[in-house]
């Protein structure tokens, strides 16, 4: 029990401390691609450290909602990071949320967000509060349908079970798993702000969704929800390498080695995954407004596809 | 027993309605009238809730029909409908206490208000069709008598003639419905319909009848466009108890015919029912999305969450058909909770829009905004409901439809190819419903409460009273606790689910830790509690540790808006701006959108104009083409009205001749 | 073994499928002969892997001519097209691409649970094989049917062959004459569709099909 309990905390403190971390390789990889040098890997760890620091600056007819929202926001991301399984199954409090529970909390502070964007009243809040509830409506549904795929596979919804289920030998090569694997990448890119769906490093009108609805923040409040952001990317990180991934996953109650392979493996495939992600950034150009719903309800169609497969022959 | 103190709240309730005729002229007679309604639910929700585990009671009594007399039962399932709607009772009473003070003519409200909660209590207790028909109809005229108590507006005429006619519509099928029950023998207590279930065909027919009749009453797509006409046109905790209260009522109704009266169900039953959910879960919240007034959005939404809750009704009864009762026993249960949500979170809602149409007098949300800072208690209330109806965990709306999707998930072993292809279908369109409705509550949310205010009615709005607060907190303070706590009301609910499906759900009270498992731990579970501990543990942790390690300095400055803040409270986002990207996506296909922009050419100082026009198709496809057969039919049947004497007889004959020969066939 | 043989020819056929799908997203032309290109080169990994798991060697043929003509020859030639015709870069839609998408799942359930009922007890390789091919065949299909341009409805029709040559190779036994007279066939149609569409850009100054149909119109 006791081991349990430390390896959640570990989990916990672990996504906490390396989320920002992911979000400054990601910087680091996709500048080396562009030849520049770019900013210090560490840098968003000193960006977090000198807003905290800072006085928030409110405006004048911000309401207690406003104060309220980044913590909110925080606390929901933080608590869904911390039950996907990064270096070990088996995390004590998994049974708490499965991963309809984890979607639905990302949901929570998606909702907390954009309501926080439209409190001041500015045009650029409710810019981008609308078109995030607009991409959200249809990638939470594609996540919704990608997670169908995998609890139809593994039996279960609960991440550990689905991850111990992905590392069995019976499990093969299988269509409905392809198609879940490219929908959450496509669900991945779009809820984390990234290129192609926005643009998290500009400031401009016809790009932003993001970036719009944090627009009024500042100060320590600000810095919350950089690192929500940072820890969502990790979350999804892990998600794909959990699920897809599984290896080097250290079972539950393993000794201190296993575990520290298990974290190993882990910084390896969260290497991987934001060098992937940087590569994808750069290639690829960034999509129009209108031309996202096309991107995300492919995604959803693929994740009903993929469903659909499991529902007519176990066999896919 | 149970079932005669629920008579004797009947009873109670329908002299307070006769005493309320009088007591309306009187100052103080609403608060009296109110009190009394508050103190009658409450003592028929302990009732019920004392109910739900006991066994079934039954009374007759010498009324209604000679030779067949009134018959009324109180069983588990009963119980939790009776305990739903004394809910929604309860609170609209205690609302009302405050919120009726305002009506302008309560004699036209208080002598309906009892009375329209008698007849739904009765309907919850009816043993016979005829006692089941006369309580349903008394609920539809009581309603109606309350939806145009507001008359002067034409509008609100309007609304109360088509919700007269869609009420008429639909106790004619249930009609048709219990005589096809009945049969030749003629059996018209329920004990009797048990015992002789119809034929297979008969059975499709009866299903077929009542999914219109009870589904046109609950709000099912396409049945649905009085609702939203009719529902917002009533005092506000009217429209919270019709909106709360009458479409469980007719939740009710389907289920005691169908899941109770007609024994087994055919394979084929459950796939009509999950098509209609599906379609009015998806629909009536992208129909919600696009209202600007804020009542009959919410209206809408309603029929989103009727969607809902019948996808549930048709995977139990898929499952029950397929021979898999423990998973029916789940989706059953999973649908009866999302009734019950659906009353806790639609009831606030309204009593918000009520509030908010107190204190402001709009119920536009173009004209409102920025209502969080003079009314922060409401806007606080109001904010549970919005995230307990969007389904965000750890709140009550999130643990329902976790539970039907667990339910979905066990459907591959449903044998038949059509549900195969359908439920992946109708899950895809729940999580579509479930995402769109977290949108159409963000708008409505933040284009009524943030923001700055957009007319002087919501820059002027201040804080309503005591007992309308009091109202909205309790049942805020009920959305939570049915969200942390999951595991007593499926318990609560289990004899009435037993009774029904043959099976229950895996008892949730022995559950370590208060979560709750739907199949089996290896499968899936969910904690609400630990999610709530969780979240506003690490909030707080945080918080506390930037407060005292970083920054705690706030200062006040003007909105930022990179750097180009406009002053003028037009550059705010509106509600149909709000939508605009989500109508783009769906608007086109769904409800032919057509969005004119008129832009004039420089140097014309002339304004630009945007004009929107949205089609409801159920009103373009099958309202107004009905109308107007029904329009051509009374055309020629005028000419009835100027026959001889002989022309007559002959038709009076005919008549007897027809039905003597049917009588000589069928018999 | 036996598991992965069945595991790989499923992910390729399955990939044959979802290229379809990409197909039907795309909106730019060179974009969707590109993914054209894509899918003729997972029809031969796809093709090969039956030559090799049935040991069929003529099968290799199949995959040879495949490869030389839909993944190379008729991608290249349809580029230049494009490029010497000056065409619009964008595919025009008769339906646009969100119901079109819709559409072709609602065709790929139907196609599977079709061919699933009816060939309950061949074993199942051949069986899966069948109903992938069946989706493919249907959403080339959909795709001449939902394009306007001339280019595009081409492309479709090449898929939808795809389809046919991916049931062929499933069925274990289309002889090696058939295969080849269905290569040419296309081959020839291919020619022919091509001179066609210099033909109708000379007359009519446009590839868009609908061109022809007010022609026609006028000619009434």
């Amino acid at each position: 029990m006791i081991h349990a309990l430390l390896v959640q905390g570990l989990q916990m403190a672990l996504v906490l401390a390396i989320a920002p971390l992911v979000t400054g390789f990601v910087r680091v990889v996709k500048a080396r691609l562009l030849r520049r040098r770019g900013p210090p890997l560490l840098q968003p760890y000193f960006d977090l450290a000198r807003l905290a620091r800072k006085e928030a600056v409110l405006a004048q007819n911000a309401s207690w909602l406003f104060r309220a929202a980044p913590y909110l926001i925080f606390a929901a991301t933080w608590v869904a990071a911390a039950l996907v399984p990064t270096f070990a199954t088996g995390l004590v409090f998994s049974w708490t949320a499965d991963l309809i529970a984890i979607t639905a909390l990302l949901g929570s502070a998606r909702f907390f967000l954009a309501l926080a964007g439209m409190d001041v009243g500015t045009s650029f809040g409710g810019l981008g509060a609308s078109r995030e509830v607009m991409i959200a409506s249809l990638a939470e549904p594609a996540l919704i349908m990608i997670v169908f795929t995998l609890a139809l596979v593994a039996g279960s919804t609960q991440l550990s079970t689905v991850a111990e289920h992905m590392l069995s030998a019976h499990v093969g090569l299988r269509v409905s798993l392809g198609l879940a694997l490219i929908g959450l990448t496509m669900v991945a890119i779009a809820e984390n702000a990234r290129i192609p769906i926005d643009n998290p490093a500009t400031h401009l009108e016809l790009t932003m969704v993001h970036e719009a609805m944090v627009l009024e923040y500042s100060g320590r409040h600000l810095a919350l929800i950089e690192l929500a952001a940072s820890l969502k990317l990790t979350l999804y990180l892990s998600l794909i390498a959990c699920v897809f991934l599984p290896w080097g996953l250290a079972p539950a109650g393993a000794a201190p080695a296993v575990l520290a392979l298990g974290m190993l493996a882990y910084g390896a495939k969260l290497a991987l995954g934001g060098a992937l992600l940087g590569l994808f950034e750069t290639v690829i150009a960034k999509m129009r407004v209108f031309r996202v719903p096309d991107f995300l309800g492919a995604a959803l169609m693929l994740g009903l596809l993929g469903t659909l497969l499991l529902f007519v022959s176990r066999s896919f | 027993m149970a079932v005669v103190v629920e008579l004797w709240c009947v009873a109670a309730l329908l002299a307070l309605a006769v005493l309320a005729v009088p007591l309306s002229r009187a100052h103080a007679g609403s608060p009296i009238v109110y009190g009394g309604a508050l103190v009658l639910s409450l003592i028929g929700l302990g009732n019920a809730v004392a109910a739900l585990a006991a066994p079934a009671g039954t009374l007759a009594l010498p009324l209604g029909l000679p030779g067949t007399g009134a018959h009324f039962r109180l069983d588990g399932l009963s119980a939790v409908f009776l305990a739903i709607v004394h809910l929604c009772g309860a609170s609209a009473s205690l609302y009302a206490i405050g919120y009726g003070r305002h009506a302008d003519a309560p004699g036209r409200v208080l002598p309906f208000f009892p009375a329209f909660l008698a007849a739904m209590s009765l309907v919850l207790l009816a043993d016979d069709a005829y006692s089941f028909l006369f309580a349903w109809e008394s609920m539809s005229l009581a309603s109606w008598a309350l939806v145009i108590a507001d008359h002067r507006a034409a509008e609100n005429r309007r609304a109360a003639y088509v919700y007269l006619v869609m009420a008429s519509f639909g106790t004619f099928l249930l009609m048709l419905a219990f005589g096809l029950l009945a049969g030749t023998a003629g059996i018209y207590d329920f004990v009797g319909l048990r015992a002789h279930p119809p034929a297979a065909l008969v059975g499709g027919v009866v299903l077929g009848l009542a999914l219109l009749g009870a589904g046109s009453k609950a709000g099912l797509v396409p049945l649905h466009a009085w609702l939203p006409l009719a529902h917002p046109a009533a005092p506000s905790h009217v429209s919270a108890l019709m909106s709360a209260g009458m479409t469980k009522v007719a939740v009710y109704g389907f289920l005691r015919i169908v899941f109770d009266l007609m024994g087994p169900p055919q394979w084929w039953w459950g796939i009509p029912v999950l098509a209609a959910g599906a379609a009015s879960a998806a629909l009536g919240v992208l129909y919600a999305l696009m209202q600007s007034d804020i009542k009959r959005a919410l209206a809408y939404s309603t029929i989103e969450n009727i969607g809902i809750v019948f996808v549930g009704l048709g995977l139990a009864l898929a499952f029950t058909a397929n021979a898999l009762p423990a998973a029916g026993a789940l989706a059953l249960t999973a649908a009866l909770f999302h009734a019950l949500n659906h009353a806790l979170f639609k009831s606030l809602l309204f009593f918000g829009a009520g509030a908010v149409l107190g204190a402001t007098g709009v119920r536009d949300m173009e004209r409102m905004g920025g209502l969080i800072h003079g009314m922060p208690v409401t806007a606080f209330a109001m904010l549970i409901a919005c995230a307990a109806i969007s389904a965000l965990p750890p709140l009550n709306g999130f643990v329902s439809e976790w539970l039907i999707f667990q339910a979905i998930l066990i459907s591959p072993e449903l044998p038949a190819w059509g549900l195969k292809l359908l439920v992946p279908a109708a899950g895809a369109l729940l999580a579509l419903a479930a995402a769109l409705a977290a949108a159409c509550f963000v708008r409505l949310y933040g284009i009524s409460f943030l923001g700055r205010p957009r007319g002087p009615q919501a820059a002027a709005a201040r804080e309503v009273d005591r007992w309308q607060l009091g109202a909205m907190l309790a049942l805020a303070g009920l959305c939570v606790l049915a969200g942390v706590l999951p595991g007593l009301v499926i318990d609560a609910m289990a004899p009435a689910v037993a009774a029904l499906t043959g099976a229950r759900m895996p008892p949730q009270a022995g559950v370590a830790w208060l979560s709750i498992i739907p199949v089996a731990e290896s499968r899936s579970s969910y904690n609400g509690l630990l999610v709530l501990v969780f979240v506003a543990g690490s909030a707080a942790l945080v918080a506390a540790a930037i407060h005292r390690f970083a920054s705690r300095a706030v200062r006040r400055a003007p909105a930022w808006d990179c750097g180009f803040p406009n002053a003028g409270l037009r550059t705010q986002y509106t509600a149909s701006s709000f939508a605009q990207p989500i109508r783009r996506v769906f608007g086109a296909t769904v409800f032919s959108a057509r969005e004119q922009i008129h832009m004039p050419p420089p140097g014309d100082l002339s304004p630009a104009r945007f004009r929107l026009r949205l089609v409801d198709p159920a009103w373009d496809g099958l309202y107004l083409p009905l109308a107007r057969a029904v329009w051509a039919l009374s055309g020629r049947m005028n000419a009835l009205q100027y026959l001889s004497i002989r022309r007559y007889l002959a038709l009076v004959f005919g008549a007897l001749v027809l039905l003597l020969l049917v009588l000589a066939l069928w018999g | 073994m036996g598991s992965l043989v069945f595991d790989v020819a499923h992910l390729l056929a399955g990939g044959l499928v979802l290229l379809s799908l990409v197909m039907l997203y795309q909106d730019r032309l060179p974009a969707l002969i590109r993914m054209f290109a894509l899918q003729a080169v997972v029809l031969t990994l796809s093709v090969s892997w039956q030559a090799y798991a049935q040991g069929a060697p003529h099968l290799y043929v199949t995959a040879a001519i495949a490869l030389a003509f839909k993944a190379i020859i008729i991608p290249i030639a349809l580029q230049r097209i494009v490029v010497r015709l000056g065409l619009h870069r964008e595919v025009e839609t008769a339906l646009s691409i969100g119901p079109t998408m819709v559409a072709g799942i609602a065709l790929v359930a139907l196609s599977m649970v079709v061919m699933l009922r009816v060939t309950a007890e061949a074993d199942p390789l051949a069986r899966e094989d069948l109903a992938f091919a069946l989706s493919v065949v249907l959403l080339g299909l959909l795709m001449m049917v939902t394009r306007r341009n001339a280019v595009s409805q081409v492309v479709g029709f090449m898929s939808l062959e795809n389809g046919l040559i991916l049931a062929a190779a499933g069925a274990k036994g289309m002889p090696l004459v058939v295969e080849i007279s269905v290569a040419f066939s296309v081959l020839v149609a291919f020619i022919v569709i091509g001179i066609f569409l210099f033909r109708i850009r000379e007359r009519f100054d446009t590839v868009d099909s609908a061109a022809l149909d007010r022609f026609r119109e006028g000619q009434r």
